[in-house]
């Protein structure tokens, strides 16, 4: 068996090696896998994967049964999530109390236990194994599918998957207009926001001319919810790795970066161990495949802003400049990073490649004519099922929501998602049936961004909603531009003024005409979407609006200064609860005589509404 | 050479010409608030918007910062265009209502209301300040400091500066602390006192008297504001 240090010198080595651990794999292929990501993580994952590892050991059970520490296995809600492989049997919100009996039931005598599985909310049905639950049903996962297989911090994992074969295709057998053809013909689109065509870009760093060129691996995922990214990068950092030297060898780029956002420790943790795998493998550095081709790959750390994702400003902000974005063009093709032709593409768009060169058939008979592939949504908001889906592009945001997200949490009903990050746009329940496609998301007013979905139920006011993600661009907005820092600034005025009561008449149209020439008039990317929030709500919320303005009334009771508490006369019965929960002490009365609000001092906390038995307090 | 059409008109510029400065040598005026011809052009006021490409697929470009490029549609003053500009000289009047500059700009852009909450800045950002110290001065004395709705100029560290020879080379440069407007009151932001689209002296000569952009000789034929300082007594 070739050792692991060995260096792979040809396409030959990478076969050989990838068969044996192929072999090593199958072999022995009982393994309990808890996700490591974030989500579960904050569910104690990691304790729990450790009291298994013990449990193992002391059970003399550790040569038998391995372990895997993966990436995100999508279900984040129902964390920490174990997954007892080759059966697939998948257990939720275990705890460390539940791994003995884990061990001694299900994993030494196939013995479920019904009370960790999965069970749906709404038919009440359980599942036993991770294929037969909805949530993955419907989804493909061809990036992150990988990830149960794999322990991130395991190039052998990868390996023994058949990992760097498309690297090894690339560098061997294919020339570099070769593989832009086959991304071109993929039709591969960016998935950092833009939608712009792989290929195309690719071609245009190409055919610059230069001793120089930069790719750079963009993961600075800034948008507040989303978290694809990150999870690719600490779940499958090969996956993305391999993406970027196949890129690298198609423009003609012997340096690569990953610019990682700074929030992201582990991540870079995990990139740096799998560069430093790569390199001992020889899958980077000098003469890979023994193809001539050399590449570097150095990682940089983000400046943490929302703005500096923009490929401009993230360029600025690897020379130590301000992250600022700047006039385009010059293209970054013409004029980069260092004033080199440099490619950027974000994290899923690499990730996506190698399943391109390995499986192009398959990759192509997925999504729509002119979106192939798949997009990994972040699922967050008010639905039963949140977390990372993978779904083939064209399926409509009904079936993400309802089918793989399992509805409205709570029994409540929905009434608008918001995709495309912050300065994305709310779409309502008519829209639901709108493909997950760049063109119908853009032609519904919102767009695909980098994959967040925002659900949002009745209970949500969408001049609120405007409100936040407003703050949000007004905190991010590198300044520059008058438009889109004082436009920002301008329109949360207005917003402030609708929800406090002060809203007038006017201020619908003039919202509408300033969010018009804000889009116009900004630099980047930034600006140019600044206003979405406020022009979707508007278009499919307007009522709402009016009702604030014209009637004073917040529909869902969210806004403040326009609800009001009072208490029923009829069903009051003196009992006093609220009076003494009322942290404001604005509630007067008798014992059982009919309590009252005072107005002036109530903070609309809701409390008394809550504690009341008798429905007595109202809220209008 | 690179042929262009500008506002329907075959041009040819040189390459590496700006926008803005092909328009002005064509003679077509462009308003602008943080372009000087002796400074790099950061394009941060955003008035100078142009509009660019075929009609059905145009966008809207700082004309200071936009390179030429052969083949270009270029419109300085479509209805996109001045509806931009117009609703940014509102937002800059809202916000520094006393810039003689932006009261001159709106009056000739006949921007006659202000539906924005009354602020009183004394700096739009415009970065001319900064850019004139750094590049014609070569002090560096003061920077850009924060960033979005915090961004502000200061000297670094707002520690009183080392490297501040007192040129005034700042204020001199400055659209909102050169010249201050007295017209506007607290709670009106238009002065409009100004507000001379053409010189009142045709009236009574065959030549306009000055040719001061815009016309400044403004009691006559006007009825100025209240509280603008030009209005006579008793009028
Ligand atoms: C304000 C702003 C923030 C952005 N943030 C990111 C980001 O965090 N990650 C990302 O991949 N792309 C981001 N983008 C998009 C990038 O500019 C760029 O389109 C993308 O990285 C290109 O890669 P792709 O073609 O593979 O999508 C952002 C764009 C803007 C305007
Ligand atoms: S549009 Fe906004 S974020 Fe973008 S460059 Fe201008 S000020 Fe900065
Ligand atoms: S102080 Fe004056 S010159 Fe400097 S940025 Fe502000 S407005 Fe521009
Ligand atoms: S973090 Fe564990 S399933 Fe997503
Ligand atoms: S003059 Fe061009 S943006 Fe200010």
């Amino acid at each position: 068996m070739p050792s692991l240090q060995s260096r792979i010198n040809t396409a030959a080595d990478l076969f050989r090696l990838q068969e044996t651990l192929q072999q090593r794999a199958s072999s022995n292929n009982r393994y309990i896998a808890v996700c490591g990501d974030t989500g579960c993580s904050a569910w104690g994952s990691k304790s729990v994967k450790d009291v298994f590892r013990d449990c193992l050991e002391q059970k003399g059970l550790a040569g038998q049964v391995g372990m895997k520490f993966t990436g995100c296995l999508g279900l984040c809600e129902s964390g920490p999530v174990v997954i007892i492989c080759p059966e697939q049997i998948f257990y939720q919100k275990v705890q460390e109390e539940d791994v003995e009996e884990i061990i001694d039931k299900t994993v030494t005598r196939g013995e479920i236990i019904p009370r960790l599985l999965y069970q749906d909310v709404l038919s009440g049905e359980t599942y036993t194994y991770m294929n037969e639950i909805p949530f993955y049903q419907k989804q493909k996962r061809l990036l992150m599918g990988n990830n149960l297989k794999i322990d991130p911090n395991s190039i052998e994992d990868y390996l023994a998957l058949g990992g760097y074969s498309a690297t090894a295709r690339a560098l061997t057998e294919m020339t570099p207009l070769e593989i832009i053809d086959e991304v071109k013909f993929s039709k591969l689109r960016g998935r950092g926001g833009a939608g712009f065509s792989a290929g195309d870009k690719w071609k245009e760093c190409y055919d610059a001319v230069s001793d120089r060129k930069y790719i750079i691996c963009n993961a600075d995922e800034g948008d507040p919810g989303a978290f694809m990214d990150r999870s690719l990068l600490e779940g499958n950092p090969h996956s993305v790795l391999e993406g970027l030297i196949i890129g690298g060898f198609a423009v003609g780029a012997r340096e690569g970066m990953i610019y990682v956002r700074a929030e992201y420790p582990t991540a870079v943790v995990k990139i740096k161990h799998a560069l430093h795998q790569a390199e001992e493998l020889g899958l980077l550095g000098e003469n890979i495949f023994g193809s001539g081709f050399d590449f570097q790959v150095s990682i940089s750390i983000g400046a943490g802003a929302f703005v500096s994702g923009e490929t401009s400003a993230l360029i600025a902000s690897i020379e130590g400049r301000a992250g600022e974005p700047r006039q385009k063009p010059p293209r970054l093709a013409q004029r980069g990073l260092w004033g080199r032709p440099t490619v950027v593409n974000n994290v899923e768009s690499l990730a996506n490649i190698p399943v391109i060169l390995r499986e192009g058939e398959e990759y192509r008979r997925t999504g729509t004519d002119k979106s192939r592939g798949t997009k990994i949504f972040s699922l967050v908001g008010k639905v039963v099922n949140t977390g990372l889906v993978e779904v083939p592009l064209g399926i409509t945001i009904r079936e993400i929501i309802e089918d793989i997200g399992g509805g409205i949490k709570g029994g409540r009903s929905f009434k608008a998602v918001q995709t495309g990050g912050p300065s994305g746009g709310c779409l309502p329940e008519h829209l639901l049936d709108t493909p997950t496609d760049f063109e119908e998301l853009n032609a519904v007013g919102s767009m695909m961004g980098s994959g967040g979905m925002i659900v949002m139920d009745d209970e949500t006011c969408m001049v609120d909603v405007a409100r936040y993600f407003l703050r949000f661009l007004q905190d991010e907005s590198c300044g520059k531009c008058f438009s889109c820092r004082e436009g920002i600034n301008r329109l949360l005025e207005i917003i402030d003024d609708i929800v406090h009561g002060l809203g007038t008449p006017g201020h619908i149209d003039l919202l509408r005409e300033l969010s018009v020439v804000v889009k116009d008039s900004t630099l980047c990317g930034l600006g140019q979407t600044s206003a979405n929030p406020v022009l979707s709500t508007l278009q499919y919320f307007e009522e709402e609006y009016r009702a604030h303005i014209k009637d004073k009334k917040c529909p869902a009771g969210v806004c403040k200064a326009l609800i009001h508490f009072s208490i029923d006369l009829e069903k009051c019965t003196g009992c006093g609860v609220c009076k003494k929960k009322c942290p404001e002490e604005a509630i007067s009365g008798e014992k059982k005589e009919i309590h009252e609000i005072d107005p002036e001092r109530c903070s609309k906390c809701g409390i008394c509404l809550d504690t009341c038995t008798f429905d007595a307090v109202l809220k209008c | 050479m690179l042929e262009m059409t500008l506002n329907g008109l075959e041009i040819q510029v040189e390459p590496g010409t700006t926008l803005l400065e092909a328009a002005n040598f064509y003679g077509i005026e462009i308003p602008t608030l943080c372009y000087d011809a002796g400074l790099s052009p950061i394009g941060a006021c955003r008035l100078c918007l142009v509009e660019i490409g075929s009609p059905d697929r145009s966008r809207l470009v700082s004309a200071c910062t936009f390179p030429a490029q052969k083949g270009l549609e270029i419109r300085t003053h479509s209805k996109r265009v001045i509806n931009a500009r117009k609703l940014l000289i509102e937002m800059y009047l809202a916000t520094c209502p006393s810039s003689k500059t932006i009261q001159d700009l709106a009056s000739k852009h006949h921007v006659t209301r202000v539906r924005f909450k009354q602020k009183h800045d004394d700096c739009i950002l415009c970065g001319l300040c900064v850019r004139i110290c750094e590049e014609q001065m070569q002090a560096k004395a003061i920077e850009f400091i924060g960033r979005g709705h915090e961004l502000r100029i200061s000297t670094f560290f707002d520690k009183k500066s080392e490297d501040c020879r007192h040129c005034g080379a700042c204020m001199y440069i400055c659209p909102v602390c050169q010249a201050r407007c007295q017209g506007p009151q607290e709670k009106d932001a238009v002065c409009n006192a100004c507000l001379n689209l053409e010189p009142p002296c045709l009236e009574e000569f065959e030549d306009a008297m000055c040719y001061m952009d815009p016309c400044v000789a403004c009691e006559q034929g006007h009825e100025p504001r209240k509280g603008c300082s030009q209005r006579k007594e008793g009028s």
